[in-house]
């Protein structure tokens, strides 16, 4: 196992602001996420978190600072280059961004057909699309269109569309955003079991501490199927904590220095064991 | 006094690149035929039976106002040319392109909107695809194509219009009616009565799919920008319809 230091650097940000008319969503925001890492993202509502993923993503611009994926610059990239670097990125919307008038299969191997890199015949794409449906146990809706599914069933789908490409970065919006527990287990299992099964980099930004609590304290075992709780120190999945108050980064740490914080914002978002 | 001039400045600039990248995008790949063909189904063949309406009884309307006023001059005889004319140079093209606009940017606007919305646009982005290419530009060429057809087709069912009027009440003899009518059109009329709708083409495309790519609030935001959308590209279609007008009389 190569360690943190040697691991490939995934997503840089350095000193990015990005701002709405005038107001500030992004200030001055710094941080890295290596190979295999997983990146927690708190904040309360509107307070950056997923213009912090758009701007990743490169469906925003900074004003300022540089934004770099798997080591190369994408602040000033075009639209068409930058089709080449998000072949290697999965994201999962808050909405899910599902296509309304595609049917579930059409959705999931909508990257395959429309990114770069990928010369795959339509019955290589539904293979693909049909094996990631598998993953999320959806493989019996392919012929459905999301209206016809259920909110977890379509943040599902959106997982499974994240993934179809197997990229080396995934990125999180909010995926238990508005599920009753049961259902926001069920997705969290999913990012814990796709971060280690393909060991990709990992972004998650939610407000929910035991989604994050979970993500950095399992570990899913491919040759038992079962996800495992390990203490965050023996995790080789390093998870770091970013904590945003309206767009600046107030915390960066461990889960052990979250919870240490006292800082009464961040303390919000941390629930202590009694 | 600039701050207030700053908000619609960046909004006709936006709309310009807007237009500028689906301009371009006629001439660069990738092309969603299959797409120009779906809009051109939607746009040419849906709006079809309110052309069809709003042609026949504003060519009837106008036979039955014309030979009112051509009574007084005895020159009732010469309704089916005031109707032809009318309708090629001027009431054709707008009434065609307003209920064009009044149906399909407010669907386009509706449609891109509640993609923005639920964050689709964004994710076309993300999986690799272009939303001014895959979305606007299939929507610009279908109503570019289809409006002049739908406006000759209207041209046509309002002059049938002012024929029923003229034949069945005010008598007049169907040659007299049609051989007025064909030999008052001369080439300017006809060129003038399809350069209007391909010019509103691009008002009723451009503004309906630009508000859409910009809604914003929700639900509601689309709502706003659903009226908006008819708004703005009824008023263009005044607008451009005089400046066009303009040129041709002065040629």
């Amino acid at each position: 196992m190569s360690s943190p230091g040697q691991r490939q650097s995934v997503l840089r940000f350095e000193r990015v602001t990005v701002s709405f008319d005038e107001q500030k969503a992004l200030d001055d925001v710094s941080f890295e996420l290596r190979q295999r890492e997983s990146l927690v993202v708190f904040g309360a509502a509107g307070s950056g978190k997923t213009t912090l993923l758009k701007t990743a993503l490169g469906l925003l611009k900074p004003d300022s600072g540089r934004v770099f994926v798997f080591g190369r610059d994408i602040t000033d990239l075009k639209e068409q280059d930058l089709f080449r670097i998000r072949s290697n990125i999965g994201m999962l919307f808050q909405e899910g961004g599902l296509f309304d008038s595609l049917t579930i299969e059409e959705n999931v191997s909508y990257p395959l057909e429309n990114l770069n890199g990928f010369h795959l015949t339509e019955e290589e794409r539904r293979a693909r699309s049909e094996e990631a449906l598998r993953f999320v146990e959806l493989e019996h809706t392919l012929d459905k269109f999301p209206s016809e599914l259920s909110g977890g069933m379509r943040r599902r789908v959106g997982i499974a569309r994240a993934i179809v490409t197997e990229p080396k970065l995934v990125l999180y919006d909010s995926p238990t955003a508005g599920l009753d527990p049961i259902t926001a287990f069920t997705i969290v299992a999913l990012i814990v079991k796709q971060r280690d099964l393909r060991g990709a980099a990992t972004v998650m930004v939610t407000h929910r501490y035991q989604d994050a609590h979970f993500l950095a304290t399992s570990r899913y075992r491919p040759e038992t199927d079962q996800i495992e709780t390990v203490s965050p120190t023996d995790n080789d999945v390093e998870t770091t904590f970013l904590v945003l108050r309206d767009g600046r980064l107030v915390f960066q740490g461990t889960l052990a220095e979250l919870e240490a914080s006292r800082d009464p914002y961040v303390e919000k978002f941390v629930k202590r064991e009694e | 006094m600039l701050d207030i001039l700053k908000f619609p400045a960046l909004r006709v600039q936006e709309f310009y690149i807007l237009a500028g990248r689906a301009l371009r995008n006629i001439v660069r790949g990738p092309h969603y035929a299959s797409d120009i063909f779906i809009q051109m189904d939607i746009i040419g063949v849906g709006s079809l039976p309110i052309v069809l309406m709003t042609g026949f009884f504003t060519g009837a309307v106008m036979a039955m106002q014309m030979a009112k006023a051509l009574m007084q001059y005895g020159a009732v005889g010469q309704t089916g040319q005031v109707v032809a004319i009318t309708l090629v140079r001027e009431l054709g093209p707008a009434l065609t392109s307003l209920m064009v606009a009044g149906r399909n940017a407010s669907g386009m606007a509706s449609e891109l909107g509640s993609m923005k919305v639920t964050e689709q646009i964004d994710a076309m982005r993300a999986l690799g695809t272009d939303p001014i290419q895959k979305l606007v530009t299939p929507r610009l060429i279908a109503t570019c194509t289809v409006l002049p057809l739908l406006t000759i087709i209207g041209d046509f069912v309002g002059i049938f219009g002012g024929f029923v009027i003229a034949y069945f009440v005010l008598n007049q003899a169907a040659s007299q009616y049609w051989n007025s009518a064909w030999q008052a059109l001369d080439y300017s009329d006809i060129a003038q009565g399809l350069i209007k709708p391909f010019v509103f083409a691009f008002a009723i495309a451009l503004v309906g799919c630009y508000y859409g790519l910009t809604t914003t609030g929700g639900t509601q935001g689309v709502g706003r920008s659903t009226t908006q959308a008819v708004v703005v590209s009824s008023v263009l279609i005044f607008v451009l319809t005089f400046f066009i007008t303009r040129i041709f009389v002065s040629l």
